[in-house]
C-alpha cells in the first residue's frame, strides 16, 4: 500500500532546560489519527499548559490534525509555538473558526409535547381541508369536461385501469382463495359439532359478498395500487414534471388526478366481484373435501341464502373504496416534497390512511344497509 | 503518494453494441487539475464514473493510486475509496439528512465520534467553501443551486482527500456564481495540494482552472497536455471545439481571470 509508507505521528515531551516542549513528528491527518491511538492521546493530555510546542518535524497537517490540536490548546495558540510557514494556513483555517458558531438546539421539553400535540390536531385540519381542495379541483375539472367530450383523458383511464384492475386479478385470486378455504375450514370444524353443516353456504356467502370480498380486495388494492399511485405522483413532483405539466397549462387534476380515480372506481367493482367469485369458489372445494357438500348442492343453496340485494351492496362497496383509495393516494402523492424522506413518509400516510377510511366507510355502510338483504330477521 | 494517482491503459467500454471507448490511456499526475472534454455521449462522464467504481470497463486496466481500484482486502478497499471525493453534477445530497448531517455523515462513518471535534470539524469545511455557519441547519431543498455544489464540494472534502473528482462542475451555475466557485476550487486545490479531475463543457471553467487537458473523441484521447499545446494540435474536432468566436472569447476571460 503507497499508504504505509506515510510517516506515522508521534509525539514526544521534553523537559529541557528553558521549559517543557512538546515535539511532534509525523503525518497529523484524518486517516492516522482516526481514531486516536492511545499512545497520543495520552502523551497530548500530559502535556502541561505552559509547554512550548514545535511542530518542526510534523511532514502533513490536515484540518482534522489541526482541529484536533487547536482543541487541545483551548481555542488560542501556545505562547511558544514553532510553526513551519508551510503549516501555517492550515493552522490559519482552524483558528478563524468562530468558537460559539453553532449553538445546539435545546433539548425537549413539556412545553413541547404540547405544542407537538397542537401541531398534530392542526395537521388533521389541514388534511381534511386539502382534501376537499383536491376533490373541488376534479370536480371543475370534471365540469370543464362536460363542455369538451373530446378532452376526456380516456387512454390515460383506460392504462390506469388495466394496471390497477387487471395486472391485481392474479394477486387478488390469490388472496381470495386462501381465505375462503381458511374461513371454510375453520366454520365447518364448528358446523360440524352441531350438525349444521348447510348452512356454511350462508357463513360464507353472506360474509364474502357482503363484507370480507370488498374489504379484503380493497386492503389489498390500497397496498398494490394507492402506494404506487402515491408514489408515481410524489416522484413526478420530486422530477418537477408536475410543474412542468402545469406551465403547459394542462391541469394535474384532470390529466393526473382523474383518470386514476375514474379508473379505479370503475376497477374495484370488478375486482370485488372476481375476488368474491374466487372466495366463494376456495369455500366450495374446501366444504366439498370436508363436509362432502357437492357444488351442486352449494350453487344451488347459494341464491336461496344470499339475497341479491347483498351482491349490490358488496359491488357499491367496492366502487366507494375504490374512490377513496385514488382519491388519499393522489392527495397524499400531491403533498410530496422534493426530498426522499417526504416521499417515503407520504406512501406510508397514504396506505394508513386509505385503509383506515375505508373500514370507517365500511362501518357506516354496516349501519345504513343493516335493513338489506338480511334474509332471517 | 504515486505519481499518478490515475492511470489507464486501454481503457474500452461499450454500451450494447456500441463502443464509447476504444483504448483509452491517460496518466493524471498529481497535484495537477485535468480536464477531461469531449463532444456530448464521448463518454467523458463514463469515464469519470469508472475511476470511482460506478461502472467497470469492458477491456483495459484501470490503477487508483497504483492499485487497481478492485483489489486487496474489503479493508484496503474501503481505505482506497477514502482517498478520493467526487463532486456529483446535481450534488446527490442526501435530501433527508440537513446540511450539516450532510457533511458528517461520511466523517461519522470513517469513525470519527468526538460530537465537539465533528462540528468544528463541518464548521470548518463550510467555512472552506464560503458559506455561514447557519446554512447547516437547513435542508438541501432549502438550498440554491449554488449553496447545493458547495455544500456537496464541502462533503467531497471532508475526509481530506488526495484526489478530488468533479462532474461538470459549473452545469447550472450562472456566468457570477460559476466563475466564484472555480475560484473557491482553485484555491482549495493550491491549499491543499489536491489531485483535480474535472468534466466540462463549459470553456471559462475549462480555461481558469484546469493546468492540463484531455480532450476525447471517438474513443480515443486525441490529445492530452496544456491547454496551449492542445490548441496548437491541427485537428479538425479540436478547431471545431477550441477556435469557435465564442470559444476564443470564453478562453480570452477565462485565462485573464486565471
Amino acid at each position: 500500500m503507497t499508504q504505509s509508507i506515510r510517516p506515522l505521528p508521534a509525539i514526544r515531551i521534553d523537559a529541557g532546560g528553558d521549559g517543557v516542549q512538546v515535539l511532534l513528528s509525523g503525518d497529523w491527518t484524518l486517516r492516522l489519527l482516526c481514531p486516536l491511538p492511545p499512545d497520543i492521546q495520552q502523551q497530548l493530555d500530559l502535556a502541561p499548559s505552559d509547554a512550548g510546542w514545535s511542530l518542526a518535524g510534523v511532514t502533513r497537517l490536515d484540518s482534522f490534525g489541526a482541529l484536533l490540536l487547536w482543541r487541545r490548546w483551548g481555542r488560542r495558540r501556545p505562547l511558544q509555538l514553532d510553526l513551519p510557514v508551510a503549516l501555517e494556513p492550515v493552522l490559519a483555517r482552524a483558528e478563524a473558526l468562530p468558537a460559539d458558531a453553532l449553538p445546539l438546539e435545546p433539548g425537549y421539553r413539556f412545553l413541547d409535547g404540547t405544542a407537538q400535540l397542537g401541531r398534530g390536531v392542526y395537521a388533521i385540519a389541514r388534511h381534511v381541508l386539502g382534501f376537499v381542495i383536491l376533490v373541488g379541483h376534479i370536480v371543475i375539472g370534471l365540469g370543464g369536461l362536460l363542455r369538451q367530450r373530446e378532452r376526456w383523458p380516456l387512454r390515460e383511464i383506460s392504462a390506469n385501469f388495466y394496471k390497477v384492475g387487471v395486472r391485481a386479478m392474479p394477486v387478488t385470486a390469490l388472496v381470495g382463495f386462501l381465505i375462503g378455504v381458511v374461513m371454510s375450514y375453520l366454520s365447518a370444524l364448528q358446523l360440524r359439532a352441531f350438525g349444521a353443516d348447510v348452512f356454511i353456504v350462508n357463513i360464507l356467502g353472506l360474509g364474502i359478498i357482503r363484507e370480507l370480498g370488498p374489504v379484503l380486495v380493497s386492503v389489498l388494492v390500497a397496498g398494490r395500487s394507492g402506494s404506487a399511485m402515491t408514489a408515481q405522483l410524489g416522484v413526478m413532483r420530486v422530477t418537477e414534471e408536475i410543474d412542468a405539466l402545469t406551465a403547459m397549462g394542462i391541469s394535474r387534476h384532470v390529466r393526473l388526478v382523474l383518470p386514476k380515480v375514474v379508473a379505479l372506481t370503475l376497477a374495484m367493482p370488478l375486482l370485488t366481484l372476481w375476488g368474491s367469485a374466487v372466495a366463494i369458489f376456495g369455500g366450495m372445494v374446501s366444504a366439498n373435501l370436508q363436509l362432502d357438500l357437492s357444488f351442486d348442492f352449494f350453487l344451488n343453496a347459494l341464491p336461496r341464502a344470499v339475497p341479491a340485494a347483498n351482491l349490490v351492496i358488496g359491488l357499491s362497496k367496492g366502487a366507494v373504496f375504490g374512490l377513496l383509495i385514488a382519491l388519499v393516494a393522489c392527495y397524499f402523492g400531491l403533498r410530496v416534497r422534493p426530498n426522499t424522506e417526504s416521499l417515503s413518509a407520504n406512501t406510508t400516510a397514504s396506505v394508513v390512511a386509505s385503509i383506515t377510511v375505508v373500514i370507517l366507510v365500511d362501518a357506516v355502510f354496516a349501519i345504513a344497509t343493516r335493513s338489506f338483504g338480511l334474509p332471517y330477521r | 503518494m504515486s505519481a499518478f494517482p490515475v492511470e489507464l491503459k486501454g481503457v474500452s467500454t461499450r454500451f450494447g453494441r456500441q463502443w464509447v471507448h476504444k483504448g483509452i490511456d491517460l496518466a493524471v499526475p498529481a497535484g495537477e487539475v485535468v480536464a477531461l472534454v469531449g463532444g456530448s455521449g464521448s463518454g467523458k462522464t463514463t469515464l469519470l464514473r469508472q475511476m470511482v467504481g460506478l461502472l467497470t470497463p469492458d477491456e483495459g486496466e484501470l490503477r487508483v493510486f497504483g492499485e487497481p481500484l478492485f483489489s486487496g482486502s474489503r479493508q484496503m478497499q474501503l481505505a482506497r475509496r477514502r482517498r478520493f471525493g467526487m463532486l456529483f453534477q446535481h450534488g446527490a445530497l442526501f435530501s433527508a439528512f440537513n446540511v450539516f448531517d450532510n457533511i458528517a455523515f461520511p466523517l461519522r462513518e470513517f469513525g470519527v465520534v468526538d460530537e465537539g471535534l465533528l462540528r468544528d470539524l463541518v464548521l470548518l469545511k463550510l467555512a472552506m467553501v464560503e458559506l455561514e455557519p447557519e446554512v447547516a441547519r437547513r435542508m438541501p431543498a432549502e438550498l440554491s443551486g449554488g449553496m447545493v455544489k458547495r455544500v456537496a464540494l464541502a462533503r467531497a472534502l471532508a475526509l481530506e482527500p488526495e484526489l478530488l473528482l468533479l462532474d461538470e462542475p459549473t452545469a447550472g451555475l450562472d456566468p457570477d456564481l460559476s466563475a466564484a466557485f472555480v475560484a473557491l476550487i482553485r484555491s482549495l486545490h493550491q491549499a491543499l495540494g489536491l489531485t483535480v479531475i474535472l468534466v466540462t463543457h463549459d470553456l471559462d471553467t475549462l480555461a481558469a482552472l484546469a493546468t492540463r487537458v484531455a480532450v476525447l473523441s471517438a474513443g480515443r484521447i486525441l490529445a492530452f497536455g496544456t491547454l496551449d499545446d492542445i490548441m496548437n494540435v491541427q485537428d479538425p474536432f479540436i478547431e471545431r471545439f477550441f477556435h469557435g468566436i465564442r470559444s476564443q472569447a470564453a478562453l480570452a476571460r477565462g485565462q485573464g481571470a486565471g
